[in-house]
């Protein structure tokens, strides 16, 4: 006897609308099919009415997490349309920018995913330390979030030389606690219980969807765009990809917090050539847009952002297409959730970090009836119970 | 890097030969140009024989028909294909590729719904971003 468990449209973990339907026996999910939409905004339509200049700020409001990968994206896109090399000092700040954020965005989900798997511990500490990373933010950019740092053609502020001695310091800061708190997680025996061999994505299944980022990166799929198409300052430096080939919850974890470190490494070289090179251009203006298209892409924390712009001559583009990684990541549940638990299932579509504000988008549940239901709290509580007893387990 | 380039895009020519059209803008940016019926067949190809990765599909509507272009990014290869192909109007059909490209399923739904092209074939062609009660026949992304 099968049941449909209706989960959302408000999700239990990430505060963000959509709408699950799990076929469960007993506690096994047996399919599962998702809803999104709730939050569809239309920005691509939108951008077709904005300037070329307005939309570098209009696609930064996509997502508030990785609120400066759309922007990198897209001016991307537009530079390849215009055919234009950027100075080198912006290609160092876009770099900069675009690593402090992806460790900003990974210690966010870190302290998430803690606490619903009833760590909160990792939530304090991690959340914590994402503080050192905001004021960073606000010193170079002015604010904690909504940079406003990219501009075609280069970028809008400059990083000074007077700041990098401190900007140096509190990367230190952080890369210390960023180290134990890698350590920590990856060396704690009810973690290993909990996540590992959890929400499987082989890698045959990891390159049918598509799927990108670290949710690839977990299941042994090599891909980076940071890499393979190298753009801003990711050609200049010194760092590696973070590949694990299980494909389970515990790999995606992982690869996150080991990416923060390589992160760290990046900064570093860029602020130390920032500071031993002459000051200059930061950016080129641009005046006019000839017509044409350009594709641009961009190694958000979630995975590769897409866009594709098509000019006309005129001030505005006449397409904008974007893609976000949730849109490629969330379809692979069909290969990782199924055979799952009703209890890891809500850790599983968290560990690919979904962000429905970027893809456009867990929640109640009930029973065929209607008249059992359990709301996002329950499931947290589901999730913690079961940590709880994989600890009383080990400890008896 | 760049023979490795060669080569991929010379298999590519000499496997369909006239029936596609390349144009390479850049290096790294090169279109190809198709006929709707051959699309499933060169998109086969470049999946499973050259391990192109879909980034994603983009519609955008014209006078005569919507253009829909598949972006592939061939990773180790520093290079994007984009594959363009064009549905004339005011039969919008294209046969649907997510049979064996299930990176495809979610893209050909979206651009069913804002685009109203129909996908033969595709798994499930419900909406995916629009809201149940949004009228039948309206398309938000068409130009007119």
């Amino acid at each position: 006897m099968s049941y449909s468990v209706p989960i959302g449209p408000y999700h239990p973990l990430l505060e963000e609308p959509e709408f699950f339907t799990l076929k469960v026996e007993g506690e096994r999910v047996v399919d599962m099919d998702v809803r999104i939409g709730y939050n569809h905004r239309g920005i691509e339509k939108i951008a077709q009415s904005k300037t070329w200049d307005q939309d570098t700020f209009l696609v930064e409001r996509v997502c508030g997490i990785c609120s400066t990968s759309h922007p990198i994206a897209y001016v991307n896109a537009v530079e390849d349309l215009l055919g234009l090399e950027i100075p080198e000092r912006a290609k160092y700040i876009r770099s900069v920018v675009g690593e402090l954020e992806r460790i900003h965005s990974h210690l966010l989900w870190a302290g998430l995913a803690g606490h619903f798997i009833g760590y909160n511990t990792v939530f304090m500490w991690a959340w914590k330390y994402r503080e050192i990373v905001l004021d960073l933010f606000e010193h170079i950019t002015g604010n904690r979030n909504h940079y406003a740092m990219m501009r075609v053609g280069g970028v809008r502020r400059d990083i000074l030389k007077e700041d990098i001695p401190d900007f140096l310091a509190g990367m230190d800061e952080l890369n210390k606690k960023n180290d134990m708190l890698t350590k920590a997680v990856l060396d704690d025996p009810v973690l290993h219980a909990r996540l590992k061999g959890v929400g499987v994505l082989s890698k045959e299944d990891a390159i049918a969807y598509g799927v990108l980022g670290p949710t690839a990166r977990g299941s042994g799929y090599d891909i980076d765009v940071r890499r393979d198409e190298p753009y801003a300052a990711y050609d200049l430096v010194d760092w590696d990809v973070i590949v694990l080939p299980d494909g389970d919850v515990f790999a995606k974890a992982a690869v996150r917090l080991l990416e923060n470190a390589e992160s760290v490494k990046i900064i570093n070289q860029c602020l130390k050539r920032l500071q031993s090179m002459p000051e200059g251009d930061f950016f080129i203006p641009v005046e006019d847009f000839p017509v044409g298209e350009g594709i641009g892409h961009h190694e958000a924390p979630r995975g590769e952002v897409f866009h594709y712009v098509r000019s006309d001559g005129s001030n505005c583009p006449i397409r904008h297409k974007i893609r976000a990684p949730t849109f490629q990541n969330l379809p692979s549940f069909k290969a990782s959730c199924i055979g799952e638990t009703v209890a890891d299932v809500t850790l599983v579509t968290a560990s690919i970090d979904p962000c429905y504000c970027c893809t456009e988008r867990l929640i109640q549940v009930d029973d065929a009836d209607g008249n059992k239901l359990y709301d996002g709290q329950d499931l947290i509580r589901l999730s913690q119970e079961k940590t709880e007893r994989i600890r009383k387990q080990m400890k008896g | 890097m760049s023979d490795q380039r060669k080569q991929t895009l010379n298999s590519l020519q000499e496997r369909f030969g006239s029936k596609i059209e390349m144009e390479e803008r850049s290096p790294k940016r090169i279109y190809l140009l198709a006929d709707k019926a051959d699309v499933p067949d060169v998109i086969r190809f470049m999946f499973q024989e050259q391990g192109a990765r879909l980034c994603t599909a983009s519609g955008v509507d014209g006078r005569w028909g919507v253009e829909i272009l598949y972006h592939f990014s061939y990773d180790g290869q520093n290079m994007i294909v984009t594959l363009r192909t064009l549905v004339e109007k005011p039969f919008l059909k294209i046969d649907s590729v997510a049979n064996f490209l299930p990176a495809a399923n979610w893209i050909e739904r979206e651009i069913h719904e804002m685009f109203g092209v129909d996908f033969i074939g595709h798994p499930d062609l419900r909406r995916l971003l629009l809201p149940d009660d949004w009228p039948e026949g309206e398309y938000p992304y068409r130009r007119s």
